[in-house]
């Protein structure tokens, strides 16, 4: 491997992990107000959160242009602070987070709704406030889901290539990730590191799913 | 005393219970489907009355007609289901430690050497045979300090033999800790040995109530 190849997988493990940390915090939220609430405006919440996975990738990172570019809501609010995102590390780690979130939010929506309720409601009637309820129960109840969430959110970001290249082009050494890479060498003919990338992207996605499973099946209920 | 004078509806069904306990022990007894534990649920806060008034001594857990309606969290009611619901992914100590206020005079020592259960404290909850589980779960409702307990048919899922071994611990619980204790059951032995006071549920009314000599 030579250092781009290097650098290029580097940041996009990097880039994925941080997109996954990203997703945990709205993810976690969207999933428990879906599993657990019945409020107004629930559906639409269901299908804007879902949407990047019907949607064209390459429209959902035009979408993410348009809001993020200097005269775009995001990008207009930011600007002030100095902080800009197209075309940055920033743009890969937000078009990653963003495709990854509707997975994410699945599996754990799934795994909220398969923690038994009576578990919840015994914990309130020994005084447990909601807050307490769900980081002590629900959470440790649904750990495979949330792994499993976090597992295919990572998997996802590591693979994004349409909404990325929209919102952050392909800059060597500093947006290109290993999908932006496989295509950019395979265009131009480099099929050696072309190959190299495909097999370092199956190598980190199968590492990946081996230690979620193993980390799944050691989650067993002993603490 | 405990005040129950309330109307919980839940679709076709609709509870009207007025009553107000001033028992050790009362049992709610009555046919399946009478309304014992919607009315355990509805002082537990697991379920909200249409109207009507909970009290637990000087603590209003509901008054519908001033809003009140306080949240389980905060009603201090130690409630012990029929599935005894303990979590799995926790140990023995961590169930029965979850609910323990700050502060709160009760010992897990002493709530342990007198159910008995020192010696599987350290155990995962997979591993409690079904006798285990009730009294850990008693412990579990005991540590958190209630002002009632609430007890749905504790004896139900366990074989006659245990049930009898378990009683003297709820004996137990009823003459060492003044906690005033609701009791669902449609045992006569149960009722005979334990309550000193019963209120018998049909359809969900009160059919009838009083002392037990």
């Amino acid at each position: 491997m030579t250092p781009e190849l290097w650098q290029v997988t580097l940041f996009t493990i990097l880039a994925a992990l941080g997109a996954t940390a990203l997703m945990l915090v709205p993810g976690l939220l969207i999933a428990w107000l879906l599993a657990r609430s019945r409020f107004p405006g629930r559906v639409l919440l269901e299908t804007i959160v879902s949407l990047p996975l019907v949607m064209p990738p390459v429209a959902t990172g035009l979408i993410l242009l348009m809001l993020c570019s200097p005269r775009g809501i995001i990008g207009r609010a930011l600007a002030p602070l100095g902080i800009e995102i197209v075309f940055t590390w920033k743009a890969v780690v937000l078009a990653m987070t963003v495709m990854g979130l509707p997975l994410f939010v699945r599996a754990v929506r799934a795994g909220f709704e398969q923690v038994d309720r009576r578990y919840e409601r015994v914990a309130a009637t020994l005084g447990a406030p909601p807050l307490r309820v769900f980081t002590t129960i629900t959470l440790p109840l649904a750990f495979p889901a949330v792994l499993a969430g976090a597992v295919l959110g990572f998997a996802r970001a590591l693979g994004e290539f349409g909404a990325t290249i929209m919102i952050a082009g392909s800059i060597p050494g500093a947006t290109r990730t290993l999908a932006l890479a496989i295509y950019s060498f395979a265009e131009t003919g480099r099929d050696r590191e072309a190959a190299i990338m495909v097999f370092v992207s199956a190598a980190i996605a199968f590492a990946a799913l081996w230690a979620s499973n193993r980390l799944a099946a050691r989650a067993g209920f002993h603490t | 005393m405990i005040l129950l004078d309330f109307v919980l509806e839940q679709g076709e069904f609709r509870l009207d219970v007025h009553e107000q306990l001033t028992g050790r022990v009362t049992a709610l007894f009555g046919p399946s489907g009478s309304g014992k534990t919607t009315t355990l649920d509805a002082i537990a806060g697991l379920r909200t009355p249409a109207s009507g008034e909970i009290r637990v001594g000087n603590r209003t857990l509901v008054a519908r007609d001033r809003g009140i309606d306080l949240p389980s969290h905060a009603r201090h009611v130690g409630y012990v289901t029929q599935d005894v619901a303990l979590f799995p992914h926790m140990h023995v100590r961590r169930n029965v430690l979850y609910g323990r206020r700050r502060g709160q005079k009760l010992e897990l020592d002493v709530v342990a050497r007198m159910l008995e259960i020192q010696p599987l404290l350290d155990r995962p909850v997979a591993r409690l045979s079904g006798g285990e589980r009730q009294r850990v779960a008693l412990a579990r409702a005991l540590m958190s300090a209630p002002e009632l307990l609430l007890l749905d048919e504790p004896l139900n899922a366990i074989d006659l033999e245990l049930r009898r071994r378990i009683l003297p611990y709820l004996e137990r619980v009823r003459d060492e800790l003044a906690v005033p204790i609701l009791y669902v059951t449609h045992d006569r032995e149960e009722l005979r040995l334990l309550a000193d006071h019963v209120v018998v549920l049909d359809k969900g009314k009160v059919v009838d109530s009083g002392g037990l000599g």
